[in-house]
């Protein structure tokens, strides 16, 4: 399955850097977002577009993750070359990450 | 307990005229606030402030004021906004004449400036943060620096009385924080209130993404309405109780999930938010629905704030020249590919020099690169080649070999479009607070 199954997602941008919050439909599954959604996986998926380090907050009252990646703008909003310079579209990219099923 | 309602009028600077207007008339507010001022809107502003001294405030400042002051004014609605961009002198004269033309009666307008620091900025050895290097070395490049200035100018004029208050750069959460502090005679060093006032304003800066814009997935996240999405309320309490709403019957809905996103979005470690007016922690936060587009917020507290004022820095940065054409049906795939091909040889050969270059395929690469595995062949592709050069006149040769494509290139080329700009781009640094200086001046019409 995919986490496009079990959460959402909204991308924000500041300067070159990108975040990307990931925020489970029902909090039970949570934990295995928590568990398997890591900044490592997340560097990993994104490879070719974040350059910089990848840094993941948790906020269990929300059922949250939020992932803020380093150099992943081409520079920046406003001077990036590409076509969607916010990176708006990188929510839907992390949503496309494969999760395995629940035991 | 006293309670005030204040709107969200705007989520940037081109955003839709007739919510805020709707806010207005239905939404029994007291505030109406918007939002207009991007990370590089200031910067291109201050151009158009250097051609003519007059200008410099936000494009559509006169249809917006046109719109939305007489219904204030009748209603007993103050306005805050920062469309006052490079020149908030400039948009409150421009907001006196709108008042004065349609016969509103009196009316106070003040204008806040001292945002602006880039006169000492290019003599400054503060650092930018992107590049490490001192901002003086940029001197000949810099278009603009200023200041995230916060609440405090604000509240001040609407102690004095204002009406309307225009500003220049100030952080966007303090344009709904200083509404809170004012009503309520908050402390400015009540840390707990400063950042739950702070989490109003960024659940409520970008307008509709929190009453189900930008928020959409049908079939798994439908919103109803969007033509007509209604834009939002806060309700806020004199003890820091939010609730958050929008007006009764119009589009959108607002959610425990359209409040999870937009609390998180442009958001780095959700301990710590930073603003001028407090270190924000939404690290706990809550929401709970109290009925049907009715939100609940708990959880929210702050810490002292920096001694320091985020300054966003504008500078130019060359010129970017683009050029784009479709091919289609059997094969599309692969002479797009052979377009590019010849695009990457034609500038080397005719030596275009570019800083930077980039080859797309819209409806294939463009947005995810290779994140995603290869979808099967579109029955669509756009080629779109850009880069980034240190003339105009360089910039303009990229699009004129997309578009050259059409008569030289792969078979059945279509819809070639080029173009070419100068682009103002945006660093950021710190600059110690006590070296901003905030000045309000008030117009009466």
């Amino acid at each position: 399955m995919k986490l496009f199954d079990i959460a959402h997602s909204r991308t924000g941008d500041k300067g070159n850097i990108s975040n990307i919050s990931v925020i489970v439909y029902d909090q039970k599954d949570y934990e295995r977002v928590r568990e398997y959604v890591t900044p490592e996986r997340v560097k990993a998926h994104f490879k070719g577009i974040v350059n910089g380090e990848v840094v993941r907050y948790e906020i269990p009252t929300l059922g949250a993750l939020n992932f803020v990646m380093q150099d992943a703008l081409g520079g920046g909003v406003t001077r990036s070359l590409a076509l969607d310079a916010h990176g708006k579209c990188l929510a839907s990219a992390l949503l496309a990450m494969d999760i395995p099923a629940k035991n | 307990m006293r309670t005030i309602r204040i709107g969200s009028g705007a989520g940037y600077s081109g955003d839709r005229i007739e919510p805020a207007v709707e806010l207005a008339e239905k939404g029994n507010i007291n505030y109406l606030v918007f939002e207009c001022l991007a990370e590089r809107t200031i910067a291109i502003a201050q151009n158009a402030k250097l051609n003519d001294p007059t200008k410099g405030y936000d494009p559509l400042l006169v249809e917006r004021f046109e719109a939305v002051l007489p219904i204030c004014k009748k209603n007993g609605i103050k306005i805050i906004t920062n469309m006052g961009a490079a020149n908030p002198q400039a948009g409150a004269a421009k907001v006196r004449e709108i008042a004065t033309r349609l016969g509103l009666g009196k009316l106070k307008i003040a204008a806040i400036s001292g945002d602006d620091v880039v006169e000492a900025l290019k003599v400054s050895d503060t650092k930018i943060l992107e590049t490490g290097a001192p901002a003086s070395s940029m001197a000949d490049v810099l278009v603009s620096a200023n200041a995230y200035v916060g609440a405090a100018p604000m509240v001040e004029a609407l102690a004095n009385g204002a009406d309307v208050i225009i500003t220049g750069r100030v952080a966007d959460p303090s344009m709904f924080l200083a509404p809170q502090i004012h009503e309520f005679g908050w402390s400015q060093d009540d840390w707990d209130k400063i950042g739950k006032g702070t989490a109003v304003g960024h659940l409520l800066e970008c307008g509709g993404q929190v009453t189900g814009g930008y928020y959409a997935e049908p079939g798994k996240k439908d919103v109803a309405d969007l033509a007509r999405l209604g834009f939002p309320i806060a309700e806020v309490s004199e003890d820091g109780a939010i609730v958050i709403t929008k007006v009764e019957g119009s589009g959108g809905k607002v959610t425990e999930h359209t409040c999870k996103e937009q609390i998180l979005y442009e958001v780095h470690d959700p301990k710590t938010y930073l603003t001028p007016d407090v270190t924000a922690d939404f690290s706990q936060i809550t929401f709970t629905e109290i009925a049907p587009n009715r939100i609940k917020v708990g959880g929210v507290t702050g810490r002292a704030r920096t001694d320091t004022f985020k300054v966003s820095v504008g500078y130019n940065d060359g010129y970017m020249g683009e050029g784009q054409i479709s091919y289609a049906g059997p094969g599309a795939l692969a002479r797009a590919q052979l377009a590019l091909d010849i695009v990457r040889e034609r500038l080397k050969i005719t030596g275009v020099k570019a800083n930077e270059l980039r080859f797309d395929l819209i409806g294939v690469n463009s947005i995810h690169a290779d994140v995603l595995a290869p979808a099967p062949e579109p029955t669509e592709v756009r080629v779109r080649v850009t880069g980034r050069c240190d003339s105009m006149k360089e910039a303009v040769r990229i699009g004129n070999e997309v578009e050259t494509l059409y008569t030289n290139g792969p078979a059945s080329g279509g819809g070639a479009t080029k173009s070419a700009k100068q682009v103002v781009a945006m660093l950021s640094a710190l600059f110690p607070r006590d070296k901003v200086v905030p000045v309000i001046e008030y117009l009466e019409a």
